[in-house]
């Protein structure tokens, strides 16, 4: 696979996607950890979409980082939902002694973004609040 | 026992414990590991190629294709001159860490492999080999 510093973060609306397509190494998923909880806050975003169907193994340290970024964007009023988990993965995970408690899981991207909707309509604001255009 | 095929790697960075899963996979499929099977030996690799590097401050392993009969297995021996671990049983319960991590290493392994010994005393470096049978 090919080598790469950083996982890309693609901004849709209100939500963040990231699609890990590279065999991580532990460096790289500290690295997607920072660049995630800083785009959360860069453009206020409401939930953040991890894909990790091209994952052939999660071990305890990504196992880890998925569930680190689900706390940090609860504390900054983003949901996450982890999408296409394969089931041999899921199953070493599990037996690796790791369920991942507080990760939100989804089967398929469609999915995952209903999650994601309803998560943000469930806690719309009383008064809608416009504070101007988000800066880049 | 026969010892089909052996391979040696060094284990001294992130980037050699990502070498490590792509070695072991390609192993576990040339021994005709189902996906499963292939994803526990590989993730019991990750974790103790992690402890190589983080505790033992690096080392080797040697990936060894076993055949036994009809048996295939794949057998993984990683070795650092690091500090040791003085209570083996404490390390393999789960939560228990110097690491600063989740303290999954050692016991996952244990759960995700066949059989696994251990060598350790402080001061004396750690041998851990995991085998996981077809």
């Amino acid at each position: 696979m090919a080598d790469v510093d950083r996982i890309p973060i693609i901004k849709m609306g209100e939500f963040l996607l990231v699609s890990i397509q590279v065999d991580m190494h532990d460096r790289l998923a500290m690295t997607l950890q920072d660049d995630l909880t800083a785009s959360i806050v860069r453009h206020r975003a409401r939930g953040v979409l991890i894909d990790i169907s091209s994952l052939e193994i999660v071990d305890s340290f990504i196992g880890r980082m998925l569930g680190n970024i689900a706390a940090m964007s609860r504390v900054l009023d983003a949901e996450t939902v982890v999408v296409g988990m394969r089931p041999a993965v899921a199953i070493t995970l599990v037996e690796l002694g790791m369920s991942l408690p507080g990760v939100r899981t989804a089967l398929t991207v469609e999915r995952a973004m209903e999650m994601l909707r309803a998560s943000v309509r469930a806690a719309a604001p009383i008064a809608p609040v416009d504070d101007g255009p988000v800066p880049d | 026992m026969a010892l089909f095929r052996t391979d040696k790697l060094s284990v001294a960075s992130d980037g050699d414990v990502v070498a490590v899963r792509q070695r072991v996979r390609a192993m576990a499929i040339e021994s005709g590991f189902s996906l499963v099977d292939q994803t526990k030996i590989v993730t019991a690799a990750s974790e103790l190629a992690r402890n190589t590097v983080v505790h033992g401050g690096g080392g080797t392993v040697e990936m060894n294709l076993l055949m036994e009969g009809p048996r295939r297995g794949v057998q993984l021996t990683f070795r650092d001159h690091g500090p040791g671990i003085a209570d083996i049983e404490a390390a393999m319960r789960d939560g228990f860490t110097t690491g600063g991590g989740l303290g999954l290493g050692l016991g996952g392994a244990r759960r995700l492999s066949n059989e696994i010994e251990i060598h350790s005393a402080p001061g004396d470096g750690t041998v851990v080999r995991i085998t996981r049978w077809r």
